[in-house]
């Protein structure tokens, strides 16, 4: 069975390598998205991911697929968390095997910005002086802020 | 026609519900939410929502069918 090009989990990312390394392959670059301890000038306690589920993955899937055309990569594949997180989890891991390191580098990258600016996935950060607050990101098409922001 | 909405997020806290079947009487995304919009005080306008039905994003102009599964997707956050 082939891996999920997009994937959502519930249990702390463990995965290493979704894909086996082909023997074409001469590069492999992998992202870790990793809970910090601050936002926007306020101390982060902890980190709630929700998303649509079934959009979520098909857009995912749509982007790692449009990676992979795009940038000639060999494999690649996305996972990200849903769920309580803790400071130093990881939210979100990406890689990204090509023939070369330019194309790997330039096709996680795309795959990460692309997953932030339009996968259905929120984040509700909880900070040491109370007031949670569901933290606002992108929109494809450009940046979505509430106005007044 | 019945529409069923299902909220995510912000939007969900301020409905109070994570989904809900609605009556409407016409097939306007942007009248459906324009309407919940006023009554739960949803701090975006259209220009920073994305309408999802049965699964997809969608323009705006899309006519909603009676069934179908709307979601309005506020601004996301993940990575």
């Amino acid at each position: 069975m082939l891996p999920p090009l997009f994937d959502l989990t519930e249990q702390a990312i463990r995965v290493t390598l979704p894909f086996s390394i082909s023997s074409g392959t001469g590069a492999l670059v992998s992202f870790d998205g990793i809970v910090r301890d601050h936002n926007e000038g306020r101390s982060v306690v902890a980190l709630e991911y929700s998303a649509y589920v079934a959009l979520a993955k098909r857009e995912g899937e749509g982007i790692v697929r449009d990676a992979i055309e795009r940038f000639g990569l060999l494999a690649a594949s996305c996972i990200h968390r849903t769920g309580t997180l803790a400071i130093g989890d990881v939210a979100v891991r990406v890689w990204a095997s090509a023939a070369h390191r330019t194309a790997a580098f330039a096709g996680c990258a795309f795959i990460i910005d692309e997953v932030k600016a339009r996968v259905p996935i929120w984040k509700k950060e909880t900070y040491v002086d109370g007031n949670p607050r569901w933290v606002e990101c992108q929109h494809a098409g450009g940046v979505a802020r509430p106005p007044g922001r | 026609m019945q529409i069923h909405l299902t909220y995510y997020a912000i939007l969900r806290e301020r409905r109070g519900l994570d989904r809900e079947t609605v009556d409407v009487s016409d097939g306007s995304l942007r009248t459906l939410y324009q309407g919940l919009r006023q009554a739960y005080d949803f701090p975006y306008d259209e220009m920073h929502i994305r309408p999802a039905v049965n699964d997809a994003f969608c323009p705006w102009e899309q006519a909603i069918a009676d069934g179908d599964h709307v979601v309005f997707v506020s601004p996301v956050a993940g990575g």
